[in-house]
């Protein structure tokens, strides 16, 4: 991509010769693509649920698998947006849901109980990779609640907060009282003024 | 040479790069000695900044030593000057400059026509930051080739270290700017959302301006400490009400004037609906930026107070009260920091020991590890609230 943007770029300006280090890990990047796999998951449950509810031999459930579209697709747009630990533990909890639904699908009876069990399989496969991005978005993310450092002592002034309270005002009425004018603090204080 | 790369949506890299060149006579390059990750690189970090480019140098709060300057100097720089680079460029010479309006210098931003379509009108020309302002590479690199530079540079003396001055570039006049915009008078209380860097700086800027009452709103202890320090009475919104609060501090009648130093980015919890319902929105494109800290300013001002945004917005917000803020008769004041305008004030102020900006640096470290450092600010690992880099 930066071979394209890099002919755009005027003459002076720096060009990508080779890329470094990313601030993207590799969790970032396994999140995003769930994120997509997500909303591509979804998009097949909406638009061809009969032909999942066949192959899974679950006739009549076809409504079930749109709603799961759609929780599908909205997990997805939240793992590829900035807050991915929401989207991700949202793919968890519909991780269960599936699970749960395709467990039903196990009994004797079925005789698509073999396509079933291979979607169980998958859909685990993905829980345990959920689970993975989760686990490594959280313990990044963090807030180290309690064990914070204290800048208590980093008031800004070297004089001392009690010098600096209003310090700046009284320069300037110092000034109107010598030059008896009457402009604004804005424009004192700026300098050049607005 | 080595630069902080934009690549996508949190992907920074730190790249080799050619080396820039002069392209016009008003133009100097300067070696990069300091560089600071701003709060609003994250809002491109995020890509919620519209019309970025794979490729862009991130970067604009810089300063360096002149190294090779352009025939058109006019005398007012030359190679060897220690200068601190402000973040808007400004040509000095067109109308809106002439009346210190440096930020929307009507002659710097390259992409003007862009912009004219996006804004109506363009504004000027930024480093490091969107194309919508120029698209100019930025300063979180080795070197800069700074436009306009016998204007947009702020010489400053060996006296003074880098770390005491850099932050001249852009948090420490854009918290000036915010505090001066309030017309702060000696009975007023003064309310400040967000205790990042820019906060901060606000802070301590409404403090010198003598208000009778500075009062930090944020939820992350560290960042209340250093607020506390510099003379703030804090709220942490996740432990007590906000408005509150601030109503039981001015008598149950509202600050006279408050300041939203937090931006497209407000904090997004259980306890603030209207958080949840923008973030939604924000993930599906149907609105740009979270404002509830405008939502909250504008409900518990005074009536006739005044409300000053330094924080960066990008585009479109929705449930904004207006008629609330009509009724009370409020005014709004915002807008990117007119840098030059407030700098030789400034500069005066750091020698004279009245502030010294470095307070805020709580993590130093070289360019390689800039990528890291993004994540680790955006997450406020570390006690993290700001972090300079060293070239």
């Amino acid at each position: 991509m930066t071979f394209l943007t890099n002919m755009t770029r005027s003459e002076g300006d720096p060009k990508v010769i080779t890329s470094g280090p990313s601030s993207l890990s590799s969790y970032d990047r396994l999140a995003r693509n769930l994120g997509w796999f997500s909303i591509g998951l979804g998009l097949v449950e909406i638009f061809a649920a009969d032909r999942i509810t066949g192959a899974l031999g679950m006739h009549g459930k076809e409504n079930h698998v749109r709603a799961f579209g759609v929780r599908e697709i909205t997990s997805g747009f939240m793992t590829l947006s900035v807050d991915k630990k929401a989207g991700l533990a949202s793919r968890i909890a519909g991780d269960a849901l599936d699970i749960a639904t395709l467990a039903t699908a196990m009994r004797s009876d079925n005789h698509k109980r073999d396509n079933a069990a291979f979607a169980l399989l998958m859909v685990a496969g993905v829980t345990l990779l959920d689970i993975i991005a989760t686990g490594a978005t959280t313990a990044r993310r963090k807030v180290q609640k309690g064990h914070g450092r204290s800048y208590g002592e980093r008031s800004g002034f070297p004089q001392g907060l009690q010098a600096a309270r209003g310090m700046a005002r009284k320069q300037f009425e110092d000034q109107q009282a010598i030059q008896g004018t009457a402009s604004g603090l804005t424009k004192s204080g700026g300098g050049a003024g607005g | 040479m080595r630069a902080l790369v934009w690549h996508g949506k949190e992907d920074i890299r730190c790249d080799t790069v050619s080396d820039p060149e002069i392209e016009h006579p008003r133009d100097a390059i300067i070696k990069v000695t300091s560089c600071a990750i701003c709060g609003s690189d994250l809002h491109l970090f995020h890509n919620f900044i519209p019309a970025m480019m794979p490729g862009d140098v991130m970067g604009h709060e810089m300063m360096g030593e002149v190294i090779e300057t352009g025939s058109q100097m006019n005398g007012r720089l030359k190679k060897g000057d220690r200068i601190v680079v402000p973040f808007t460029i400004n040509c000095g010479e067109c109308d809106q400059c002439k009346r210190s309006n440096f930020s929307v210098c009507e002659r710097t931003n390259r992409n003007k026509d862009m912009a004219d379509k996006a804004f109506g009108h363009a504004t000027a020309g930024l480093f490091g930051y969107t194309h919508l302002t120029g698209g100019y590479p930025g300063g979180q690199a080795e070197y800069l080739r700074v436009p306009f530079a016998d204007e947009t540079h702020i010489k400053v003396p060996d006296s003074l270290t880098d770390e005491q001055v850099l932050f001249l570039g852009d948090i420490f006049p854009t918290g000036w700017q915010a505090a001066v915009q309030c017309d702060i008078e000696p009975t007023d209380t003064v309310a400040v959302w967000g205790c990042g860097p820019v906060g901060q700086m606000t802070i301590r800027s409404a403090v010198l301006l003598g208000g009778k009452q500075v009062v930090a709103i944020d939820c992350i202890p560290e960042r209340l400490s250093m607020a506390e320090a510099g003379g703030a009475i804090t709220i942490n919104f996740q432990k007590e009400s906000v408005i509150e609060q601030l109503n039981e501090l001015t008598a149950g009648k509202g600050p006279e004037k408050c300041i939203d130093a937090v931006g497209l980015e407000s904090h997004v919890s259980m306890g603030q609906p209207d958080t949840l319902l923008d973030r939604a929105k924000q993930m599906v494109m149907l609105e740009n930026d979270r404002p509830h800290v405008l939502r909250e300013m504008i409900y518990v001002c005074r009536p006739g107070g005044i409300i000053s945004i330094p924080g960066v917005y990008s585009g479109l917000v929705d449930k904004i009260p207006m008629g609330q803020a009509m009724n009370k008769g409020l005014t709004f004041r915002m807008g990117q920091t007119h840098v030059r305008r407030w700098t030789d004030d400034l500069l005066r102020r750091i020698e004279e020991g009245q502030i010294d900006p470095s307070f805020v640096i709580t993590h130093t470290v070289g360019l390689e590890e800039g990528p890291e450092m993004y994540k680790v600010f955006r997450d406020k690992q570390d006690s993290c609230i700001k972090v300079v880099l060293k070239p």
